[in-house]
């Protein structure tokens, strides 16, 4: 037994050496929320699949610059769009390399055959990759382009043209998406004539600042720094995803030093972390929404008269302070405040139950009604507990005579149902997936979205009008000018009650330097560097 | 004795289609579809809906999956992951080792420490030694798992650094995988320091699995050794002078040891179920976390294929009990 207690401590003593010298060699640790579905993005939509597949290893025809939700020049140098703005030209980066595994080297740099594989394999059913590893292309089939896209043409090693069916503005932003990173045609042709294609989307390889080197499933991931990296080398000389499901754990290890970074603190831990003086508590407005949808096709809800009273006799700081413990922003337009064409001058209704009980009478429901309120049964950042935020809500909604009734299901089943049109009032939310107004307000609230992912079943002509007209413009400051007269119309027709932006923290130790958030929800270790 | 064993292995092939048949309903019987919680709020279209349905087989009635599931098995394919698209085995495979790694050693802390405190408490019957053992062992026995690792974490690695919070292994090590077993690879891979990073990472997750089981142990072998030692035999042994600890030892343990080993036995199911929190807590890359996560995401190959093979393993290990029971215990193998 004695025995035994020391070889115990012998081996506490080694270790706690060990985990100090860990810090000390630029090996970079995120404490990662889960195991990626796979390293192939084109196939996935969860952000924990990008930050380690397309954020790390791959680059795109255009990038969002870090920080913005605004695009700039990737792998593309430049493009030019045609005055019908259905011709897209992008002139591509010469001298781009890939990276090289152990079982291939590339012997050419990035060219054309690159971008038009990438694209090809998911638009072209007969493309001899379009059915490789299950060949579910979610969010290029998602966000449209599979019906959107005419043709892709090769024009010169270094240029390649796209055309599409109809002027589509936001395919720009598209193509900074994670489904559109770039792969390498030539591992592919070699992997395709090998006899084991669906390789290329287990080990691609990529022109990202980092290289996969090892995936231990639910465990780790490790990957180096490409020393040929066209932007050039990134300061750290490896990185590593210790991947950690639990929030506590995650800020243990962040405490003891075992992780430079995480992800998605517990909204219980913040004041603890502010105080610590080894971790630099970030925040910023996350890019999405938590509304209250109104079926506006259900009575009462068809009259705008009603939704507005229950817009005004929502106390939402009060759903700020106890749903959110802080971590969360009133939102008064559906588009969180980082997005470009934001209409900041669109007045919100205050809380005012008195006004709100004089709008109900107008509309004939002096004695109020009863309703339901569905409350969904997961976590999400917009709204983290919503429950919570439902019997926040039935409470003031009883004060002016509305009689609510929180209903929940199975995830699954709510959203389906929500799709449907099942229920009175449902409590949802979005984050976006490209930075385009488009992206929040078409989908979300577009006629096209009815009986889908438009939940308050809303269809107001005007509105719509406005969304399509700036669809097919790429004249930016124009599209700016129809949005902003599109969040007047919505906030005046109430579909919604907006209820919150989420605050997003991130929790990264002092001796890190350079990292920023991104406003979409990503984490990029390109541009961080430890201070010694 | 080769009847016993034949009655005991026929009991098995129901018991086998019952778990087939349970774990493919019960998953089903959970609202929401796989497809819809792959999708989330951005939802999918009808027709997009249709044709994942007939590419991952959900559009065929339940009783031709059934037939196809049951099929695979005989064939040796559990069908793949709906949403990773691996073979289930091959996940299984890649996982299953951290898992036996870390029941193996809570099992051994459960015995080194729940053996040698029953008996003393035993021997020292009604002393505060065994006052504070029982004491002990029934809060072990009845704490919450979660709670106990998130304490033992902030005691010992966060606040003393005396153990790493999570994982298997200290980040600096490039550990290749060859066995799956971390202690085993770790010493093969001839990098200095990896195995006793190894080791360290396996303490505060091995204390936090095996407590409960240990709290167990304790209590069993307690009661029984109390009454092996009021037997008449140990009085005789006694009253003829052989040393204390030889009639402890020697004469009285070996028959206490019999209900015992037993439990601990019955233990291995405890332990590879229970691994779900401790792996979960310390982000332990094993079976109980990837099961958790395919229930939460509707993945039914890897729910019944993961499932059936854990029940595989302990109707196992339980015949195996059964039968070293029977051998060592004619009274049993005649009953039948």
């Amino acid at each position: 037994m004695k025995k035994g207690l020391t070889a115990l401590s012998l081996a506490i003593l080694a270790s706690s050496a060990i985990s100090t010298s860990a810090n000390a060699a630029s090996t970079f640790v995120y404490c990662s929320e889960g195991s990626p579905e796979g390293f192939n993005p084109a196939f996935y939509t969860a952000g924990t699949t990008f930050d380690a597949s397309s954020k790390s290893m791959f680059n795109r025809l255009l990038e969002f610059k870090l920080g913005t939700t605004q695009t700039e020049p990737g792998l593309a140098e430049s493009y030019e769009v045609s005055e019908d703005g259905k011709t897209y030209t992008f002139h591509l980066r010469k001298g781009v390399k890939f990276h090289s595994s152990k079982t291939f080297k590339p012997t050419r740099d990035f060219n054309a055959d690159d971008v038009i594989f990438t694209f090809a394999r998911q638009w072209d059913t007969n493309h001899p990759y379009h059915k490789v590893s299950g060949g579910s292309y979610e969010y290029f089939t998602g966000m449209g382009m599979d019906s959107l896209i005419k043709d892709i043409t090769r024009v010169d090693d270094y240029t390649v043209k796209f055309e599409l069916n109809q002027p589509e503005a936001p395919f720009l932003a598209n193509l900074a998406m994670d489904f559109a990173s770039i792969f390498s045609a030539e591992q592919a042709d070699y992997l395709m004539k090998k006899g084991t294609p669906e390789q290329l989307d287990i080990n691609p390889v990529a022109t990202g600042p980092f290289q996969k080197v090892q995936y231990q499933k639910d465990s780790l991931i490790r990957y180096t720094a490409f020393k040929d990296y066209w932007k050039g080398k990134a300061q750290i000389d490896r990185l590593v995803f210790a991947i950690t499901p639990d929030a506590s754990v995650r800020y243990a290890k962040l405490k003891a030093g075992e992780c430079h970074a995480m992800p998605y603190p517990n909204p219980a831990d913040l004041d603890q972390m502010k105080n610590d003086p080894n971790i630099n508590l970030m925040s910023q407005e996350g890019l999405n929404v938590g509304y209250l949808g109104f079926n506006t096709q259900k009575a009462p809800f068809t009259s705008s008269k009603v939704r507005q009273a229950l817009n005004y006799a929502t106390n939402k700081q009060a759903i700020i302070d106890t749903v959110f413990q802080g971590a969360g922003k009133i939102a008064k337009n559906p588009l969180p405040p980082t997005m470009w064409s934001y209409n900041d001058k669109v007045i919100d209704y205050n809380y005012d139950p008195v006004k709100a009980k004089q709008l109900l009478k107008e509309a004939g429901y002096e004695n109020g009604f009863s309703t339901d309120i569905w409350a969904m049964p997961v976590q999400r950042p917009y709204n983290p507990n919503a429950r919570r935020m439902a019997e926040v809500i039935q409470e003031d909604w009883a004060k002016v005579g509305v009689k609510a009734e929180i209903k929940s299901y199975e995830w699954g089943e709510y959203l389906n149902r929500s799709k449907k049109g099942e229920h009175d009032t449902v409590l949802l939310g979005w984050t976006g997936d490209n930075g385009d107004p488009d992206n929040f307000l078409y989908v979300l609230l577009g006629c096209d979205g009815v009986g889908g992912s438009n939940r308050a079943q809303w269809c107001n002509t005007d509105f719509d009008n406005l969304l399509i007209k700036a669809k097919k413009t790429s004249d930016q400051s124009q599209r700016t000018a129809y949005y902003e007269e599109a969040q007047q119309i919505f906030k005046q027709e109430a579909p919604w009650i907006t209820v919150a932006h989420s605050v997003v923290y991130e929790p990264i130790r002092k001796e890190v330097k350079g990292y920023k958030i991104d406003p979409l929800g990503g984490h990029h270790f390109y541009n961080v560097s430890l201070e010694k | 004795m080769f009847q016993f064993i034949f009655k005991r292995l026929s009991l098995v092939i129901p018991t086998f289609i019952g778990i087939t048949l349970l774990t493919f309903t019960l998953i089903r019987l959970i609202p929401g579809d796989p497809i819809e919680v792959m999708a989330g709020e951005r939802g999918v279209s009808a027709e997009r809906h249709a044709i994942l349905s007939a590419e991952l087989g959900l559009d065929q009635p339940l009783y031709i999956q059934y037939f196809q599931y049951v099929k695979g098995i005989f064939q040796g394919d559990l069908g793949n992951s709906l949403v990773t698209r691996e073979p289930v085995l091959s996940e299984f495979l890649t996982l299953f080792p951290a898992t036996v790694e870390l029941a193996f050693c809570a099992a051994i802390f459960a015995v080194l420490v729940g053996l040698p405190a029953g008996i003393i408490a035993a021997v020292r019957r009604g002393t505060l030694f065994d006052h504070s053992v029982m004491t002990f062992s029934l809060t072990g026995y009845s704490m919450p798992i979660f709670w106990w690792a998130l304490l033992l974490m902030l005691v010992f690695s966060v606040n003393l650094g005396w153990t790493p919070v999570s994982g298997r292994i200290d980040v600096v090590f490039w550990i290749e995988d060859v066995t799956g077993f971390m202690l085993i690879d770790s010493l093969l891979s001839d990098e200095e320091g990896a195995f006793s990073s190894a080791v360290s990472h396996l303490i505060l997750p091995s204390i936090v699995l095996g407590t409960i089981p240990m709290a167990v142990i304790a209590r069993m072998t307690r009661s029984s050794m109390l009454e092996v030692l009021s037997e008449d035999y140990i009085r005789t042994a006694r009253s003829k002078g052989i040393a204390p600890w030889r009639v402890i030892v020697i004469h009285a343990l070996r028959n206490a040891l019999i209900p015992v080993i037993t439990v601990i036995g019955l233990q291995v199911g405890i332990l590879l179920s229970g691994a779900i929190l401790t792996e979960t807590v310390f982000a332990w890359p094993g079976i109980g976390k990837w099961l958790i996560e395919s229930i939460g995401r509707r993945d039914y190959p890897v729910v019944q294929g993961g499932i059936l093979i854990v029940a595989t393993i302990i109707i196992i290990v339980n015949l195996l009990v059964d039968l070293t029971y029977g051998i060592i215990n004619p009274r049993i193998r005649h009953s039948n």
